[in-house]
């Protein structure tokens, strides 16, 4: 099997790897770069919980092979804060309390963020619709439709819900 | 089912090469034969590794050839093969003329795994659910395989020969589908039952009708997930051409396709159930390809 050598901009930053053929861009990410915030799901295309961005494209990271992505730009979680101030999405995932153990997260704001790229207002069928491939065992759903939904608003009250 | 693998890793070993032109990859696949697998968005592909199902010297990726993607009008609609499924979804005129492939683009599974699944993928992997196969069959589609002889255009009902069988021959690579322009008065459907939207269908159905008044002059019914391959049912089309497109004419259609369909029984659905769904969905599919035939436009 040969080795590739392969460039690519990861967060903004130009990198070079030499992989072998068969190496998956979600074990260069986080396994060479230590980018752990990226995870390893179902491994098969189903969970969403590997998404990245790709040309600004989600793309589930454990189907895509290091050597396809030369010459692309890269964006993981660790990406989106810019300047050390959080996403607009990733601050209304706090608002809401929309993580709970937290393993789905990364896929979701990453497959979040490109939903509010293209509809920066988007109705719940459609956050529902986006991001029918991201699964939460926790079933956090409710929350996380509500934190996207509310990106870029104010931070909701807290209420005691009623019994 | 996937116990016993590690999906973590790909971890078949092969040699990766990524052609920029289609003569490129014809040389290629020619050098390389009958080991060799054409990679395109890798949803299906890179799965079947993962399991060992596929084991390629060569992964010959398509990613690049810039002649194979994109969409195109003319005397026909030409989708090139590694058009992503998501551009499909959205292209003008596919929303325009071709209601029930678009229906069955955004029915594929997820936004990720659209935006990375082709059109091209979806039937040369010849799954018998493919969600494209039943519409592109109904929209009378043809494929265009070419090697670096020769072209030739397959219509697709003679392209699937069984599960994850198709007529591809060595030495050929599918660079697009085309999909000739609907007759006037023509409405289109697609319904698809799974068990989560995401997931792959229990039945999926498809259909074209072509009515002027209260007549149906063509039809065209196939269905996913009920047989070896993308089915198309013929008896049925013939129980409806010529006729008036009543309710009842459309129940006692789709009463003879839940009869001519051949499902199984296996991890998504029973036989049973399958052949009830499929009842169901095909009349009202019927219902609503009918209604958008009247609807005016050529949809």
């Amino acid at each position: 099997m040969k080795k590739h050598t392969v460039h690519f901009t990861l967060n903004g930053s130009p990198r070079e790897y030499t992989v072998n053929a068969n190496e998956l861009l979600l074990n260069v990410i986080r396994e060479q770069e230590k980018l752990t915030g990226t995870k390893y799901g179902c491994g098969i295309g189903e969970c969403g919980a590997c998404t990245v961005h790709v040309d600004g494209k989600p793309t589930l990271s454990c189907l895509a092979l290091a050597v396809s992505v030369d010459g692309a730009e890269v964006v993981t979680i660790e990406g989106l804060a810019k300047r050390g101030e959080l996403d607009p999405l990733q601050k209304s995932f706090l608002d809401h309390n929309a993580v709970q153990c937290g393993y789905c997260t990364p896929g979701m704001i990453m497959i979040g963020r490109n939903l509010l790229d293209e509809n920066p207002e988007p109705t719940e069928e459609e956050v529902r619709t986006h991001m029918r491939g991201q699964l939460c065992r926790c079933t956090g759903y409710a929350s996380i439709t509500k934190a996207v939904m509310g990106a870029g608003k104010p931070a909701p009250e807290f209420k005691i819900p009623a019994e | 089912m996937f116990m016993n693998t590690n999906t973590r890793l790909v971890s078949p070993e092969f040699d990766y090469l990524q052609p920029k032109t289609l003569a490129e990859a014809f040389t290629m696949l020619a050098d390389h034969g009958g080991s060799a697998k054409l990679l395109a968005g890798g949803t299906d592909l890179l799965v079947q590794m993962k399991m060992e199902r596929q084991q390629p010297s060569h992964v010959i990726s398509l990613s690049r050839v810039k002649e194979l993607a994109g969409i195109t009008e003319g005397d026909v609609l030409t989708i090139g093969a590694t058009t992503s499924i998501r551009d499909v979804s959205r292209s003008g005129p596919v929303i325009a003329g071709y209601t029930a492939l678009q229906e069955a683009c955004n029915a594929y599974s997820t936004v990720s795994v659209m935006l990375m699944g082709t059109i091209g993928g979806n039937i040369c992997n010849a799954s018998p659910a493919a969600d494209t196969a039943p519409a592109l069959l109904v929209h009378d589609a043809s494929a265009v395989l070419r090697s670096g002889k020769a072209t030739r255009t397959v219509p697709l009902r003679d392209f699937f020969t069984g599960p994850g069988k198709t007529v591809i021959q060595p030495g050929e690579i599918l660079t697009a589908v085309e999909l000739p322009k609907p007759a006037k008065g023509t409405g289109s459907a697609f319904l698809k039952i799974s068990r989560v939207v995401a997931d792959i269908s229990q039945v999926c159905v498809a259909v074209v009708l072509v009515r002027d008044g209260d007549t149906i002059t063509d039809c065209r019914i196939a269905l996913g997930s009920v047989g070896p391959t993308p089915m198309r049912m013929k008896q049925a089309v013939g129980a409806l051409i010529g006729k008036r497109g009543t309710p009842e004419a459309f129940a006692a259609a789709a009463d003879i396709v839940a009869k001519d369909i051949t499902p199984i029984t296996d991890v998504r659905a029973t036989e049973k159930y399958r052949r009830h769904v499929s009842r169901i969905i095909a009349r009202d599919a019927l219902l609503t390809a009918w209604q958008r035939a009247a609807e005016g436009a050529a949809k």
